[in-house]
């Protein structure tokens, strides 16, 4: 008899998968009346697995036959997506109810897709690693589409779908080249086969698997989805899209190109240095024209996956941890702005508009006052969180000699800082047209304040978000 | 010199029945073929000791497939005859296209040949096929070595079917649907009404 697999490790997982199973057969049984209820329980349930989550992660542990990997890294970045996942949902609960959209599949499908998420970061095998990217995105699609009698968000979901099944058909060409010239698919065995040198093959399929996962973090010039289904999809799920998966695919993307490919530096440091410079330029004047604040977002969220490319194409520890504490912040702020977005009311409607913000700073002063905080914290401008998250990736970059990358990088900032400050502009000196509506829900006021706060005072206590950020960069190349 | 002759039957009847698959007039002839051809092709499996596709084939292919195939053909009212037509048209064509196939397929098999590690790194999972059947072996390979990996996979089915009916399935109104409860919970006040009708008048 064989002895069972190791399940302690998986333990966040487990509870996640029991939870949203128990949730659908509650949701079925209770039909629609027990929407809210669930909407709760899952976002409980979340923040529970949260704090499992460190608690099953001690140092490095294998299990499942070597499939699934446990330590300081997937720690902090599944806690990061769990976080993202709680704090969109309770950002949807609220627009659910409003819209009349409340069915408890919902909050289920956002279940698997986190819990598709943590299977990503916890991946050590390139089937594993294609699994729970299949599981994260096909939730994602459906979530897309989830207004289904709204034409944008059909095609959102449909537009989606089509380009992210060419990525797993990237991603599986790759896979299946890697493990026809090496003769596996763990992440230690091919570690380990790829020390004496590599084939050609190799190298090819490495930079398919790079597309692909270049393709989920919306990295140029693998952009092309995001402004559409960005705009498309309706804004909570939009909400959840610019932070969870983006922060899953990243440490995905990070865990891939140092553990298996970590002998190639020099092979794949061109091609993430060429994706990262591409999306900081996209992202900067790409936004400029916009005037719907999802397409701006959007473009926003290219360059900043642009930015913390840096840190992955300096490729060591100290780049590792300026990626970290970057997603860590831009968690945050992007689930404020979202925030802010979700209450942008007119009558009852949502605005999705940049003009629509107009005069905000008289109608809505605390909203008003949020907003400028995000806004002068993407663009970069100390003290704020989003100036130290520029600021350890710029600093890894150039203690090792990556000054194009660096320079680059600020003055691409400083192109986006006009598209960031005209929001402001607007916010603060334009006359308001017609007011946004008051008391648009409890939930969203304490979570654009809540990420405000901590947006400012970040600068006095960096301390502990770096530490742990340097423990789990460390934990990564300990192994 | 048995098991010889068992093959040529087998095999020769599958190429017959395959033939007869494209060239019976009725459709329902040309399944009932299909059918023949996968019985005999999971004799062929059983023959090369493939005993758990031979199974697979006869649960799947004829179970599920083959019978599909028949309900497509009786239920939908497709002219067959019709869609055959131009066949001789395309015949020249499809038959290049094959020869291309069959080319590129010896060319492959003539100058195949393996990365010099991959043996040792493949080899090590084989089991050895005289001691373990080869339904043994599958089985541990997906119930046990990547069991992790079967799971991922359900909870995929599970998001697949819950994606398909919250995207498509939508509450009808115009349907009467029974309510048992109301049934057994009429009265005769509810049901029955009793008039006084003056004779030689309506109602």
């Amino acid at each position: 008899m064989q002895e069972l697999p190791n399940f302690a490790p998986a333990l966040p997982e487990i509870f996640i998968a029991f939870s949203a199973i128990a949730l659908l057969l509650l949701g079925v049984f209770r039909k629609e009346d027990a929407t809210q209820g669930i909407t709760v329980l899952a976002i409980v349930a979340m923040l529970f697995a949260g704090l499992l989550v460190p608690a099953a992660a001690g140092g490095r542990v294998v299990t499942f036959g070597g499939m699934f990997v446990v330590d300081g890294f997937s720690a902090f970045t599944k806690v990061l997506v769990l976080l993202a996942s709680a704090f969109t949902m309770a950002m949807s609960a609220n627009w659910l109810h409003r819209e009349k959209l409340e069915r408890f599949e919902y909050p289920v499908l956002m279940l698997l897709a986190t819990l598709g998420m943590m299977l990503m970061i916890s991946a050590n095998n390139l089937m594993a690693l294609y699994l729970g990217l299949e599981l994260q995105s096909l939730a994602l699609y459906v979530l897309a589409a989830y207004q289904r009698d709204s034409g944008r968000a059909t095609e959102a979901g449909l537009k989606y779908f089509v380009l992210g099944s060419l990525a797993s058909g990237m991603l599986l060409y790759g896979s299946s080249l890697i493990y026809g010239f090496a003769g596996t698919t763990g992440f230690d065995a091919l570690g380990h086969s790829f020390a004496q040198g590599v084939p050609v093959g190799v190298t090819v399929g490495m930079v398919f698997v790079i597309a692909a996962l270049a393709f989920k973090i919306s990295a140029v010039p693998f952009h092309m989805w995001t402004p559409d289904v960005y705009e498309g999809a309706p804004t909570p799920v939009t909400a959840f899209f610019a932070v969870a998966p983006k922060i899953a695919a990243f440490s995905l993307l990070v865990r891939v190109m140092v553990g298996p490919f970590g002998d190639l530096t020099h092979q794949w440091s061109q091609v993430v240095i060429f994706i990262s410079l591409a999306s900081m330029a996209l992202g900067a004047f790409g936004a400029i024209a916009q005037n719907n604040i999802k397409r701006l977002m959007a473009y926003s969220s290219i360059g900043h996956v642009g930015y913390a490319l840096i840190g992955l194409a300096v490729g060591d520890q100290v780049g590792i941890r300026g990626v970290l504490i970057y997603l860590a912040i831009y968690l945050f702020m992007n689930v404020g702005t979202f925030a802010v977005i979700l209450a942008m009311r007119q009558k009852g409607r949502l605005m999705e508009g940049i003009d629509d913000l107009a005069g905000l700073s008289k109608t809505h002063p605390m909203s008003a006052a949020a907003m400028a905080i995000f806004m002068f914290s993407m663009a970069g401008i100390p003290p704020l969180a989003g100036f130290w998250g520029k600021l350890y990736v710029f600093m890894a970059a150039i203690e090792k000699g990556f000054i194009t990358l660096a320079v680059v990088g600020v003055l691409t900032s400083v192109v986006s800082a006009y598209y960031y400050l005209r929001i402001i502009k607007v916010m603060y000196f334009d006359e308001p047209v017609e007011a946004l509506d008051h008391g648009t829900g409890k939930g969203l006021s304490f979570i654009v304040a809540f990420n405000a706060i901590l947006i400012v005072v970040f600068t006095f206590l960096p301390s502990s978000l770096v530490s742990s950020a340097s423990t789990a960069a460390a934990a990564l190349f300990g192994g | 010199m048995i098991q010889a002759l068992v093959f040529y039957l087998f095999a020769a009847i599958t190429v017959a029945s395959a033939v007869m698959v494209i060239s019976a007039r009725n459709p329902v002839h040309a399944v009932l073929f299909l059918i023949l051809a996968f019985f005999n092709a999971a004799g062929l499996f059983l023959l090369v000791g493939a005993e758990f596709l031979a199974m697979v084939l006869v649960v799947v292919y004829v179970g599920a497939v083959a019978v599909l195939f028949l309900f497509v053909v009786m239920l939908l009212d497709i002219n067959f005859l019709k869609l055959r037509e131009g066949f001789l048209q395309y015949l020249p064509i499809g038959g290049v296209i094959g020869l291309i196939l069959l080319a590129e397929l010896a060319l492959v098999a003539g100058s195949w040949s393996f990365a010099p590690d991959a043996p040792l790194s493949v080899g090590t999972h084989v089991p050895d096929p005289t001691v373990v059947t080869n339904t043994d072996a599958l089985g541990r390979l997906i119930y046990t070595d990547y069991f992790y990996l079967f799971q991922i996979a359900g909870l995929i089915l599970l998001v697949a079917m819950i994606g398909t009916i919250l995207l498509t399935l939508r509450g009808r109104t115009d349907v009467r649907r029974q309510s048992i409860a109301e049934q057994v919970a009429r009265t005769k006040a509810d049901s029955v009404e009793i008039r006084k009708v003056a004779s030689g008048g309506g109602i």
